[in-house]
């Protein structure tokens, strides 16, 4: 397994600055194609059933190539653009949780065996991932988790074998959706780190070429066996330019100065009850976040009672049980239920990990059935604060 | 569980007004029912075995709702004969496809569908089992799933709680990584104020969730209904949505019943 050396390749080019260099969309192929070849699960987007998504592919011809994905509070339309752009539409309802952090996993399964109780083996080969086309907010997403789930006394030995494996190209986005609002929570549109290779499509009449990047060793080399040229100059500029225009063109924001301090203030606010209102308790914005963690861990026993198992799934604080403790629930309305996601993701994260679990990826935004914008909830709070006093 | 002499515990099924698609389920979890057959006795299933052992019994499963005099009177006997009841399916937990008649003449459906309306005595309404008589656990589904009931007789002969979850379908829609049709194609899925526990079937064959295993724990249908209609649903259609399988249940029922007045 490879140790996840996060030394940058400028260090490991003894300092000379991150070299950048020029790919055709046939050498990202060659790229996607030597990542099979190490024997990867590549995970990159691709349409299916009317959406870009995030799932396994085997080769460049699966990527969306010319399609676009409308994102909006509780919409998302797939369309056509008038290019053949290979990343030109940002995240999916599926983030690098999915893989790192899967939905349901058996923990473990155990037998009765002569009145003693007796741990099964688990099988131990663990899929090796490689992420092409990871935004920058997943990557901050995903620093997230490993400061959840990895840097603690107790930590999570699942995660960090995947995560350990896991190769990521990232793109950094010339093209943000209508819900993202990542810069202003200072986690993209360019990806700062977390990357073994990092890619800026350049789609223009009469170009099309994405410039690299290596973030890690392991992405230099595996860049260095592509037989790149440098980017020129002048490409190097315009990428920056395309990343400059995109930070300046979010239309969404969310005003974090202040927030923690703000919400556990307005704990008792009657914005709650409006939202309250509004929301369905469904829980899909737990689960598409890319930083939500929470999960379940359930025993079943067979109708002989010979075999037990343990299940770990992934749960949300949208449900009555997951505030179940003796004798009850102790959040049982939809108020208390979504003061407490909110005021999790954006103050008590603070306290308890040191940055807010929220990295602007609007996929809570997009994927709400009702629409429910943790920008505009934000917003309402904040002014509720100016006017209630 | 075992039952007060040391003998196995026995189980009976029990059928009112409903499509037997239930006790097919029972009937189609065939391996585990063997594994079950040596656990328990059945000692009451019509549908399986011409056997009819005498009550009580240790677990009743009910399927079918109330429709008759006769089977209202019935359910009560039914009650002192079983130590836990358990409703299987919407017909016995809200009523059924056929409590849409509450909402009409029954005696006008009743001239208009026998040739000798005369032979036919039926109550107005199709009630669930709850409101007849007390019920100790509700499986949703229609039909139910035999991975539920499976694991809800293993609960009950562990003597643990079932892993029966009560929470939205878009749990499990998620987990199991499909793509919302809600919100991608602007479907009307119910599987926001639906409880789980059928594996978000629907949403991963392209369709809505049409609300199959009733209200979710506490479902905000009102809230629901008028996003259809703001998002440019007919009236009509939303109504047809809330009115199937579980129809009577209220939490359904108040999603369209104040905008009707
Ligand atoms: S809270 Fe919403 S916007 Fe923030 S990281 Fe989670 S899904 Fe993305
Ligand atoms: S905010 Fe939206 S996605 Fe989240 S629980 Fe409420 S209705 Fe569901
Ligand atoms: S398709 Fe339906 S059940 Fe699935 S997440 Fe969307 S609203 Fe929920
Ligand atoms: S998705 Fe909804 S309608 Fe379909 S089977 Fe499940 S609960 Fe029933």
């Amino acid at each position: 397994m490879r140790k996840r050396a996060r030394e940058t390749a400028d260090q490991g080019q003894a300092g000379a600055a991150r070299r950048s260099l020029l790919l055709s969309p046939a050498a990202l192929g060659e790229l996607l194609a030597a990542l099979l070849r190490r024997g990867y699960t590549v995970i990159a987007p691709t349409v299916r059933d009317g959406a870009i998504c995030y799932e396994p592919v085997n080769g460049v011809e699966e990527l969306p190539a010319g399609y676009t994905m409308e994102l909006e509070a509780g919409s998302c339309r797939l369309k056509r653009r008038g290019d053949e752009a290979l990343f030109g539409y940002v995240v999916g309802a599926k983030s690098l949780k999915n893989y790192l952090h899967p939905p349901e996993r058996r923990v473990f399964a155990a037998e009765r065996d002569n009145g003693l109780f007796r741990i099964l083996p688990e099988q131990t080969e663990r899929p090796r991932f490689a992420f092409l086309g990871v935004r920058p907010c997943d990557l901050a997403a995903a620093a997230i988790q490993d400061r959840v789930f990895l840097k603690d006394r107790y930590q999570d030995g699942e995660y960090r074998a995947r995560r350990e494996a896991a190769f990521v190209v990232a793109v950094h986005c010339t093209e943000p959706a209508a819900t993202c609002f990542c810069a202003s929570m200072g986690t993209g549109p360019r990806a700062k780190d977390g990357f073994d290779i990092a890619l800026t499509e350049i789609v223009e009449p009469g170009r099309h070429l994405f410039v690299a990047e290596a973030g890690t060793a392991a992405g230099a080399e595996l860049l260095a066996e592509l037989n790149a040229s440098e980017a020129p100059e002048e490409l190097c500029r315009a990428a920056e330019e395309a990343l400059e225009r995109a930070a300046s063109s979010m239309k969404r924001r969310l005003d974090g100065d202040g927030l923690r301090e703000l919400l556990y203030e307005r704990f008792e606010d009657p914005h709650w009850d409006d939202v309250a209102r509004r929301c369905l308790c469904c829980a899909n914005c737990t689960m598409v976040c890319p930083t939500c963690f929470c999960v379940t861990v359930e025993d079943t026993s067979d109708v002989t009672g010979r075999r037990a198992e343990r299940w770990q799934r992934w749960d949300s604080c949208f449900t009555q049980n997951f505030s179940y403790i003796h004798g009850g629930s102790v959040r049982l309305s939809p108020k208390s239920r979504y003061r407490q996601w909110l005021t999790h993701k954006l103050a008590a994260w603070v306290d308890q990990f040191g940055t807010p679990g929220c990295v602007g990826c609007g996929r809570c935004i997009s994927w709400c059935p009702v629409g429910i914008d943790i920008t505009q909830e934000v917003a309402a709070l904040r002014e509720a604060a100016r006017t209630r006093a | 569980m075992s039952s007060d002499n040391g003998r196995k515990p026995r189980i009976a099924v029990f059928k009112f007004a409903s499509c037997d698609g239930c006790q097919l389920s029972l009937l189609d979890a065939e391996d585990e029912l063997l594994a079950v057959a040596g656990a328990v006795e059945i000692a009451y299933f019509p549908e399986a075995s011409r056997r009819m052992l005498k009550g009580p019994y240790d677990i009743g499963l009910v399927e079918g709702s109330i429709t008759t005099h006769h089977d209202a009177q019935r359910i009560q006997q039914i009650r002192r004969q079983c130590r836990t009841l358990v409703t299987i399916g919407a017909c016995a937990t809200a009523g059924g496809i056929q409590a849409l008649r509450n909402w009409r003449d029954t005696g006008e459906f009743v001239r208009y569908v026998y040739a000798r309306p005369d032979y036919i005595q039926t109550l107005n309404h199709s009630t669930p089992i709850a409101e007849h008589v007390p019920v100790d656990f509700e499986l949703r589904g229609c039909p139910i799933n035999k991975y539920q009931l499976i694991e809800l007789l293993s609960a009950t002969l562990a003597g643990r709680k079932p892993n029966i979850p009560t929470y939205s379908v878009c749990i499990e829609c998620k987990r199991r990584g499909t793509v919302c049709v809600a919100v991608a194609q602007g479907a009307m899925c119910l599987g926001p104020v639906t409880q789980a526990g059928c594996g978000a079937i629907c949403p991963a064959y392209g369709r809505g969730c049409y609300g199959c295993y009733g209200p979710m724990e506490n479902p905000n249908s009102k809230r629901l209904a008028a996003h259809f209609l703001e998002t440019g649903k007919e009236r009509e259609q939303v109504v047809r949505a809330f009115r199937t399988y579980n129809a009577w249940a209220w939490q359904f029922r108040e999603a369209t019943e104040e905008r009707e007045g």
